[in-house]
């Protein structure tokens, strides 16, 4: 199905939302940070990024606006995971080009209900 | 030396009966058996490395792809007169319930003889030795054809004090 | 789809209590004045990530304490709060707050609520404000969706929207699946073709939606896009009118579909984590991985030449070359392997230091010291066991070093030293070994102290003339300890001999050298693995056993004329003005001896738990690495071994246990006869 990058610095959040995507059939590939992602989404496609927003070395706010500047990621949904459900942070990631955010605490259900609306 | 994998051997008889087979071997002129299912493999005599202060039954431990086995001498175990080893000479490697761990034993036996159908309804019990004999390691007698196999219960022979005093001292 | 969250418990576990030694550090930094942002944001990050994870794993009292105290730190990070000593005090006490809370939760226990109440109560304090509005209240007044007949959308996007990764056609699609959907497209702004960027998103819709569908449900397919477009909704006009009451009721009644959604999460905690408290894993860096999956692919390439090598028709001399090549390759693969592979258990001390700074800082208070700790080394790695077991004897130097070596300010400006004294921690790889040393530059040991409570317990005689070191050494002996005063500070029973027994169970050493007025140092000594050790193989008659070589003096010939009998029963050796019990290894362990005499034999000198025993063997052979295999996996612990390894040809040799064989050579001497003196 499709191919999705994962972003988080929390090992069990990233393992909990790769397994939930595995589990959907999906493509999952995983970053550490917004670095790792970077590097990782240079040269490739992705149906979808999946990116926190608290992150080490990078945070979540200025990955999103360095994979809108690359070509392959013009239009590519981009979704941020955040807990921080104030409008101010959402309006920082959408001004960066964030499709969407998904609020933690997520389960499963919601991560793979909050995909389905933008993967189609 | 070879091991001979039991499993291979035997594979093809392991249906439904499987539970009633036994396994056996001779020590002096009697016939023991083992349930099959406690059989890991059987492997040719080889050296052992032998443990300090321990009874003359326990023979060492042997390298058995990597892991430590105890291999314990089945005539000195059972008082019978010592065998001088030969190329007959054979250890059987069994599994052993150990509390809540299985442990890997070897037996030095005689020669293996022979793998029987025995429900447990053709199993007699021990008749009472009156204390000569350690009945306590005997599951029961069985005849077959005109022999007596003497069944043992694998658990209770290798679990003695012996061979695994203060489990609860082991990491 | 039902996925079991519980099995990545053990993860979140593991890096919360990561992120909980971070929080510790770098609140301590920010203690010492480092006011850097990236310090403010971490710590941060740490309890955002903490608190992200219990929510989403179902630890709600998790969650729920977090979020307090994450409030905090975002002020702070935005600058909105000072950072002052009252706002650290109670942060560094949230840090052990929850790391009680989580180590009741993986042992699945129940956090005791009073400290969590207790400090919370402290964060909401600070934050001024107890209680506050909390997020998901302010949700829940968003405006009350009522059944209406239907809504009608009137949407137009403004340019830049595909550009967001918003997709119409998906939007258009959530909604169908509310209810019945009409769709409108308008091309009014559609430009001349010549003008058309073909990027943007000129066409706009309105929408008619018909069914019982909640505001919120349109709103939250809309709420990605909000700003990026021009938005009214508003209710199908054949809608009934509402009744007044309606609004509030349906908003208690029903839940919203936030609310619903939430559902699954909440009924999470009842399912306690399966998983054994003790399954523990670790975390490797991926270029161990790399480096490891790099020699399995050398290790194929040599494994293919050898079996093209065995396929060779005819064996010439030029195979013999090659094989030989060949085999040396192999010999070279597998040892890189073995220790790549012992490698992924290998971390960095930093993991055992990093709890110091908060302990130093803790107890210097408490003593009224000023100290500063220095830390060096801290990459320096090592087994994620031993790591685990040094922890505690670690902590007890480190007290006993500021309890009893670093003095109080006064008496160091009395002294002529500076008032604030530093306690160095430093580790280093020597040989196969970690070095760790802890050393103060406080007052010293007090030698004639030592030397006079020795002689009071009856360690020493009167008489005794021992050398400093000897004396330094008494600190470790059993039962001693100096401190005047029993302080809640180092040990209350737990004395310096612990301290060493568990080194030694280690296979590890420990010494002390120390300076009247200068300081002391502690230097522990240990092997970088517990699985594997450097052994010196022995032979008795034919019997080969591994002495671990950290155990080991020195091996010698006898020397007949220091061979004394004591009482006729036992046997010592007189080396260097020592008296050191002759052991016969093939007596003790019921074994042929080749040697009869003991100069046709060999003493190896060994020391264990402090004392000496030399044992007398038929020869030295090789010195070698061996791989610890348990003897009690498949039989039991017999005294005076330690465990088994498998020598080159796959024979089995038994390592001896030196503590255990000097326990047995005693209660055996005054059995033994000495009719083998020379």
């Amino acid at each position: 199905m499709a191919t999705i990058l994962a972003v988080d610095d929390s090992a069990s959040m990233r393992q909990m939302v790769a397994f939930t995507l595995k589990g959907a059939g999906h493509d999952v590939v995983e970053a550490t940070d917004g670095v790792d992602a970077l590097n990782k989404a240079k040269g490739k496609r992705f149906d979808l990024v999946i990116s926190d927003v608290n992150m080490p070395n990078m945070d979540g706010i200025t990955l999103i606006r360095e994979l809108r500047s690359l070509p392959a990621f013009k239009f590519t949904p981009i979704l941020m995971l955040t807990t921080e459900s104030t409008a101010d942070k959402k309006q920082e990631g959408k001004q960066a080009g964030a499709t969407g955010w998904i609020v933690k605490p997520f389960n499963p259900d919601q991560l793979l209900a909050t995909i389905r609306k933008v993967l189609g | 030396m070879e091991a001979m994998q039991i499993d291979s051997a035997l594979t093809g008889e392991v249906g439904d009966g499987s539970e009633d087979q036994v396994l056996t071997f001779t020590l002096a002129d009697e016939e023991y058996g083992v349930d099959i299912l406690r059989v890991q493999e059987i492997k040719g005599w080889d050296s052992v490395t032998g443990i300090p202060n321990t009874p003359d039954y326990i023979r060492g431990v042997i390298n058995l792809r990597g892991t430590i086995v105890p291999v314990i001498d089945m005539r000195l175990r059972f008082g019978l007169p010592p065998l001088e080893y030969g190329p007959l000479t054979v250890v059987i490697v069994l599994r052993v319930e150990s509390g809540s761990r299985t442990r890997i034993m070897g037996i030095v036996v005689d020669a293996v003889s022979d793998v029987y159908n025995l429900p447990e309804d053709r199993i007699r019990p021990a008749p009472d030795f009156g204390g000569a004999v350690e009945s306590e390691f005997i599951t029961g007698l069985a005849g077959v054809e005109d022999k007596m196999v003497i069944v043992l219960d694998v658990d209770r022979l290798l679990n003695s004090r012996e061979l695994a005093v203060m489990d609860s001292l082991g990491e | 789809m039902s996925i079991d969250l519980s099995q990545f418990l053990e993860t979140f576990y593991e890096e919360s209590f990561e992120g909980l030694e971070t929080m510790e550090q770098e609140l301590l930094n920010l203690e010492s004045g480092n006011h850097d942002p990236e310090t403010i944001n971490s710590i941060f990050r740490a309890a955002h990530s903490i608190k992200g994870g219990s929510g989403t794993f179902g630890l709600d009292s998790v969650a729920e304490y977090t979020h307090v105290l994450e409030t905090l730190l975002d002020e702070m990070r935005d600058g909105r709060r000072a950072v002052t000593p009252e706002i650290i005090a109670p942060l560094l006490e949230s840090v052990d707050v929850l790391r009680d809370m989580l180590t009741a939760l993986r042992a699945g226990e129940e956090p005791d609520p009073a400290p969590v109440a207790a400090s919370r109560q402290k964060l909401e304090a600070v934050l001024g404000a107890a209680g506050g509005g909390d997020a998901a209240s302010a949700a829940t007044e968003a405006t009350p969706g009522a059944p209406a007949a239907g809504w009608q959308i009137r949407f137009r996007p403004h340019p830049h929207l595909l550009q967001t990764g918003n997709d119409p056609v998906r939007m258009f699609r959530e909604l169908a699946e509310l209810g019945d959907l009409e769709v409108e497209v308008d091309t009014d702004a559609l430009p001349a073709l010549a003008n058309l960027a073909p990027e943007d998103c000129y066409l706009g819709w309105t929408l008619t939606l018909r069914g019982d569908v909640a505001r919120e449900a349109v709103d939250e397919v809309f709420d990605w896009v909000e700003g990026d477009c021009d938005l009214t909704i508003t209710p199908l006009d054949s809608a009934p009118p509402e009744t007044p009451s309606a609004p509030a009721e349906t908003a208690a009644a029903t839940p919203s579909p936030a609310a619903k959604a939430d559902a699954p999460a909440a009924s999470a905690p009842a399912k306690k984590p399966t998983r054994p408290a003790e399954a523990s894993s670790i975390r490797v860096a991926i270029d161990k991985i790399d480096e490891l999956i790099n020699m399995m692919g050398e290790l194929v390439i040599t494994q293919s030449m050898l079996s093209q090598l065995g396929e060779a028709e005819q064996f010439g001399p030029e195979h013999i070359e090659r094989l030989r090549d060949g085999l040396a390759q192999l010999e070279r693969n597998t040892r890189e392997l073995q220790e790549n592979v012992m490698r992924i258990r290998m971390l960095p001390i930093s993991f055992a230091f990093q709890r110091f700074p908060r302990l130093v800082h803790d107890l210097g208070a408490k003593l009224g010291k000023q100290v500063e700790l220095q830390l060096s080394g801290e990459q320096t790695e090592l087994d994620k066991t031993v790591m685990e077991k040094i922890g505690d004897p670690l902590v007890h130097l480190v007290r006993n070093s500021l309890d009893h070596g670093i003095e109080t300010p006064e008496q160091r400006r009395a002294a002529g030293k500076p008032e604030t004294g530093i306690i160095h921690l430093n580790a280093f790889h020597e040989g196969g070994n970690i070095v760790i040393e802890i050393r103060d530059d406080g007052a010293g040991l007090n030698r004639d102290r030592i030397l006079a409570k020795a002689i009071e317990n009856g360690l020493v005689g009167p008489d005794e003339h021992l050398s400093d070191e000897q004396i330094h050494d008494l600190i470790f002996a059993p039962g001693f300890s100096t401190a005047e005063v029993v302080s809640d500070v180092s040990g209350r029973g737990v004395g310096m001999d612990v301290v060493r027994k568990n080194i030694r169970a280690l296979g590890g050493t420990v010494e002390v050298h120390s300076e009247p007025g200068q300081g002391s140092t502690f230097t522990i000594r240990l092997p970088l693995t517990l699985a594997i050790l450097d052994g010196q193989s022995v032979r008795v008659g034919k019997e080969i056993y591994i002495v671990p070589l950290i155990a080991i003096i020195e091996s010698l010939q006898v020397d007949p004329e220091a061979v004394k009998s004591v009482t006729g029963a036992a046997q010592v050796y007189c080396l260097r003005d020592e008296y050191i019990p002759i052991v016969h290894l093939a007596e003790v362990f019921g074994v042929q001896a080749e040697a009869r005499r003991l100069e046709d034999g060999l003493l190896v000198v060994v020391e264990g738990e402090g004392s000496k025993i030399a044992l007398f063997v038929d020869d030295l052979l090789g010195q070698q690495q061996v791989v610890i295999k348990s003897l009690e996996t498949n039989f039991r612990k017999v005294d005076g071994i330690s465990g088994a390894t498998i020598l080159g040809d796959g024979t089995v040799a038994l390592i001896l246990d030196i503590t255990g064989l000097i326990g047995l050579s005693r209660t055996r001497a005054t059995g033994s006869d000495a009719t083998r003196a020379a």
